[in-house]
């Protein structure tokens, strides 16, 4: 064991002083790879914590939600829908949803107008003539509590609003762009009539009957389409695969080009490295013995790339929100929330990880290394 | 403590450009003392010095190391033996460039894993008694043909090998290194190895530190020897 | 012990491999810290009964995935692409975003 040791230590010190030699080369080479493990693990990192995130929160959200469709269109819930849905069996909680989108030219932004149904209590309850907004629109806007907002309607009818709150930062996530107004409020300024809402939201007694319940209010309102929680959560499921596709698509042109990089390095053995392996055989190394430094070689490497991207990117992802994705993720809007992502790493993905950047650097170091290691010893003497 | 018996060895049996380098030898190798192969380029001499030196094995005959008959066996077994018994000297050197001097030298001595210090010890020692102490940190290849020889021999040595075994060492030196190869030669006989070369310089087969001078021609053993 | 290079190697790798178990520690630690948030974050979702996050306000569909109706964009598949890649290719038209309130007037039905 003691001399199993002292001899994988000589092979490491023997691969540390061959890979000194072409100093730059390999920090140059070890530095792309870092890089490359960076922007994987930060990818990774980011949408599995969101996507964790946005499944522990979500599951607050309404359990039923009624749209009315017209002509392809999700319309105003007439008057008479909500008794209608009331003689369904099963259906614990009605409720008519105000909400609905206003844009702001001062600051080109998208806002989402809400009437939180006057039962609430907490945020929920906004009084007539006032307003709470969302940290996002509070920053944009340079808001504070107190102050005096006005908003010309879509009808041209100008609106005066005192904030009367501000959401907290932490809840940005979920309500960086919400304002929140009486319901009053929200009638007059879209004009909606009394008894019209937005949609309904649900809630039944029993969560398993969910889907018989949906097929009754598809039974009773033919022009409803029905969204269920479950599909909600699945949403944002694929909705992040897809951003995170997207940086995919941005990362796999750069993880090409480190895999022809780390190909060519490790595969096309120079005469100069076939002869240094001959010499190696010639003065009594096996041909393991060969193999076993050039494993190292990769190992090392590999390992030391890997550790380090995924530092990295745990302090990029967790400390440093992400900066780096910001770009991305933001697209055109304008208000763009900042949270700080609670981290859930998942050994899984890190193993799936650790496979795939470490696994291939090390065999293709090893692979064009084995075609040279079993040349005979007495090949330099012949040559 | 080398015995050959009727040693044939082929290059690309089979085909078109098979070649018989070695047509029957039978020679003994006595210990502690200097035998030279000689003979013109193309005889065999090199070949006849892979197989003394368990590189590689015969198409047919024996190779017997002391008692034991070594022809036979596999390659793993072959190294072990190699690396404990010879020690190399090539004709380039075939030092690994970019390497210091002491890392070349402490190269065959990195897969039998001994203790780091020791080897560091003994790999300085060597590069002392070969006059080359204050050079071990400069890269092989800044070094002077000579100094690179000697580097190659005390490689040869860093695993005290009973035999030391040398491919043309004065193909590439001028003659006062190569007087200066054969003093070195002169003390390792004395400190008890068994040394087995090939040369056709004139100044190595004259010698007299060389015992005995083995003359080979088209793979066969030249009567005339000494 | 540092002069030989495997010790050193050893080195560097224990001390990343501390760094990477670190990770684990910090986001145990920082988890905690942020259970009170997270909990009032389901909270708000609850009371005001939101369906999304809000993570692109750009669009309709966008900022509530869940909800745009079937002709929307991304309801084909949400692999599908509307504005990516053409859209980080190309921002959204400048007239449109000007004559925003106009267009909006001429679209006032709610889709």
């Amino acid at each position: 064991m003691k001399t199993w040791i002292a001899r994988q230590k000589a092979l490491i010190d023997f691969t540390l002083s061959s890979l000194a030699r072409r100093k730059l080369k390999n920090l140059g080479l070890l530095l792309v790879y870092t890089v490359i493990v960076f922007l994987l693990a930060s990818v990774m990192l980011y949408t599995h914590a969101l996507r964790h995130e946005a499944a522990q929160v979500l599951k607050n959200s309404p359990e039923v939600i009624v749209q009315r469709m017209v002509a392809g269109r999700h319309d105003l819930i007439p008057p008479g829908y909500l008794e209608k849905l009331g003689r369904i069996r099963g259906v614990q909680n009605k409720e008519g949803r105000l909400w609905g989108y206003f844009y702001d030219n001062v600051v080109s932004a998208n806002y989402t107008l809400m009437a939180p149904s006057p039962e609430e209590h907490g945020f929920g309850r906004v009084a007539d003539g006032t307003i709470v907004i969302g940290a996002a629109v509070a920053r944009e806007r340079g808001l504070v509590p107190g102050n005096l907002i006005s908003f010309r309607s879509y009808t041209g009818k100008l609106f005066v609003f005192t904030v009367a709150a501000v959401l907290p930062h932490e809840a940005e996530l979920v309500s960086a762009d919400l304002l929140l107004l009486s319901e009053a409020d929200f009638r007059a300024f879209f004009e909606i009539s009394a008894g019209y809402y937005n949609d309904i939201a649900l809630s039944v007694a029993n969560p398993q009957e969910v889907r018989n319940i949906a097929g009754k209010i598809s039974e009773t309102l033919p022009d409803a389409r029905i969204i269920l929680r479950e599909e909600v959560l699945r949403t944002y499921e694929s909705i992040f695969n897809w951003r995170e596709g997207i940086v995919l698509v941005l990362l796999s042109g750069s993880i090409l080009a480190f895999t022809i990089f780390a190909w060519e390095k490790a595969s096309g053995l120079s005469a100069e490295e076939k002869r240094e392996i001959g010499i190696l055989k010639a003065i009594g190394w096996e041909t393991g013995d060969v193999l076993k430094m050039k494993l190292w070689e990769g190992a090392l490497v590999s390992l030391t790339a890997f550790l380090l991207g995924y530092v990295v990117a745990y302090f990029h992802v967790f400390h440093f929100s992400a900066a780096l994705f910001e770009p991305v993720l933001k697209g055109w809007s304008v208000l763009y929330p900042r949270f700080e992502l609670v981290p859930v790493v998942d050994g899984f993905q890190i193993a799936t990880l650790f496979f795939f950047t470490v696994f291939p650097y090390t065999v293709a170091t090893i692979v064009p290394i084995w075609r040279a290691a079993i040349t005979d010893p007495d090949a330099v003497m012949r040559g | 403590m080398i015995k050959l018996t009727d040693i044939r060895k082929a290059y690309h049996q089979g085909q078109h450009n098979e070649l018989w380098a070695l047509n029957g030898i039978d020679l003994a190798i006595e210990a502690n003392k200097v035998t030279a192969l000689s003979g013109p380029s193309g005889s065999g001499k090199s070949t006849l010095l892979t197989l003394i030196g368990c590189m590689a094995r015969p198409t047919s005959g024996r190779v017997q190391l002391g008692e034991r008959d070594i022809s036979g066996l596999p390659e793993r077994f072959l190294t072990d033996i190699r690396r404990k018994t010879f020690g190399f000297v090539f004709q380039q050197f075939n030092l690994i460039a970019g390497l210091s001097a002491r890392d070349n030298v402490m190269l065959p001595a990195y897969p039998l894993g001994g203790d780091w210090r020791v080897l560091h010890e003994r790999a300085d020692a060597l590069l002392d008694s070969l006059k080359l102490g204050q050079r071990r940190h400069a890269r092989v290849e800044w070094l002077s043909g000579g100094e690179q020889q000697r580097v190659a021999i005390a490689r040869a040595l860093i695993n005290d090998p009973q035999v030391v075994i040398a491919d043309e060492p004065t193909a590439n030196l001028d003659t006062a290194l190569s007087r200066e190869f054969m003093a070195i030669l002169e003390s390792l006989k004395q400190q008890g190895k068994t040394i087995i070369l090939t040369s056709h310089d004139p100044l190595v087969v004259e010698s007299s530190v060389v015992d005995r001078v083995v003359h080979l021609r088209d793979g066969h053993l030249v009567e005339g020897g000494r | 012990m540092l002069s030989r290079k495997s010790h050193r190697a050893f080195v560097l790798l224990a001390l990343l491999l501390a760094l990477f178990l670190l990770t684990f520690a910090d986001a145990g630690r920082y988890r905690a810290g942020r259970a009170a948030a997270l909990q009032q974050n389901e909270q708000i979702v609850a009371q005001l009964g939101l369906t999304d996050l809000c993570l692109f306000t750009e669009a309709r569909y966008t900022r509530h995935p869940s909800q745009a109706d079937l002709q929307s964009a991304f309801q084909d598949h949400p692999l599908a692409f509307e504005h990516f890649p053409s859209g980080s290719l190309l921002p959204p038209p400048r007239n449109l975003t000007a004559a925003y309130e106009n267009l909006d007037r001429k679209t006032k039905s709610a889709d």
